[in-house]
């Protein structure tokens, strides 16, 4: 059952991402990139991690996914007659090098490690929010402090970026002339 | 059901997938990711093949932290969720930008920064 339930997830996963990267339509891709988060959500459901799984639909599947949307029909762009690089060729050998070089480095991995403390037991004595809440609050408060402090910067940058350019002034020129 | 009989449990053998299963199929999508990086002339599914090579880091660091016994591998590909939000806010205002100027989101046309 859990062999049945992986090979699912993670064949159709890989299929999205391959559909992802090689559709013509960019409407199109993004709905196989929906497809590929949605089934990663069912990959973390199969690690025991649930709450993960949320948080990859809520904020991937909810929330950025919907703003690439937005932003494609928002530019309405034409699909292209050629929508790939020229010498498309050279470039998927090179990403087959380096996945092959992945893989000697992989099987020659033992796949050891230290165990943590956070064993299914100790989790399913409370719940696996709680147990990733205690964790990020205490161990991991400066990295969310930072991340919070980032997703400022980013809102900022985003709102700075996308405002309407204003006319410049005869005589100086402003400095909002990016576009 | 109760929330027992879901949960797999990493010390039955029975229903054990090992770790490299997740760990050849993150690899695979990041592959995927990487070529759509190159391979694209969209700027946009440039920025959605980026999405998937960090999914597939986020594959990689919760199945270590599951196989390990430890939540640090979560947390981590938390943070990696939020700091994808960041990157796509950002880029997608970059491209609109882009786009107001240039009318083109072609990845071969936005040069401006060449010389």
């Amino acid at each position: 059952m859990m062999w049945l339930l992986f090979g699912y997830f993670a064949t159709v996963s890989i299929v999205a991402g391959v559909l992802t990267v090689s559709l013509r339509n960019a409407v199109h891709c993004s709905l196989a990139l929906l497809t590929l988060l949605l089934h990663m959500a069912g990959l973390f459901v199969l690690l025991n991690s649930e709450f993960l799984a949320m948080v990859q639909i809520i904020v991937y599947a909810g929330a950025i996914l919907i703003l690439y949307l937005f932003v494609l029909m928002l530019l309405s762009l034409k699909t292209e007659e050629q929508h790939l690089h020229k010498k498309y060729a050279f470039m998927v050998f090179g990403g087959m090098f380096i996945f092959v070089e992945l893989l000697i480095f992989l099987l020659q991995s033992p796949f050891g490690g230290k165990k943590g403390e956070a064993t299914p037991e100790v989790i399913l004595q409370t719940d696996h929010s709680h147990a990733i809440g205690l964790t990020m609050f205490s161990d991991y408060l400066l990295l969310f402090e930072i991340v919070g402090i980032f997703l400022l910067g980013a809102v900022i940058g985003a709102i700075v970026l996308t405002k309407a350019p204003t006319k410049p002034e005869n005589g100086h020129s402003t400095s909002t002339a990016i576009s | 059901m109760a929330i027992q009989q879901v949960r797999q449990f990493p010390n039955d053998p029975t229903t054990m997938i090992p770790l490299s299963a997740y760990v050849f199929v993150s690899a695979v999508l990041f592959m995927t990711g990487l070529i759509g990086v190159l391979v694209r002339r969209n700027f946009i599914i440039v920025l959605m093949s980026v999405e998937i090579m960090l999914n597939a880091a986020n594959i990689n660091l919760v199945a270590f932290s599951h196989y390990l016994d430890s939540l640090a591998g979560q947390l981590a590909a938390l943070f990696i969720i939020a700091i994808a939000a960041g990157e796509a806010a950002v880029g997608l205002a970059i491209i609109i930008v882009v786009f107001r100027g240039k009318m083109a989101t072609n990845v071969d046309e936005i040069n401006i920064l060449k010389w």
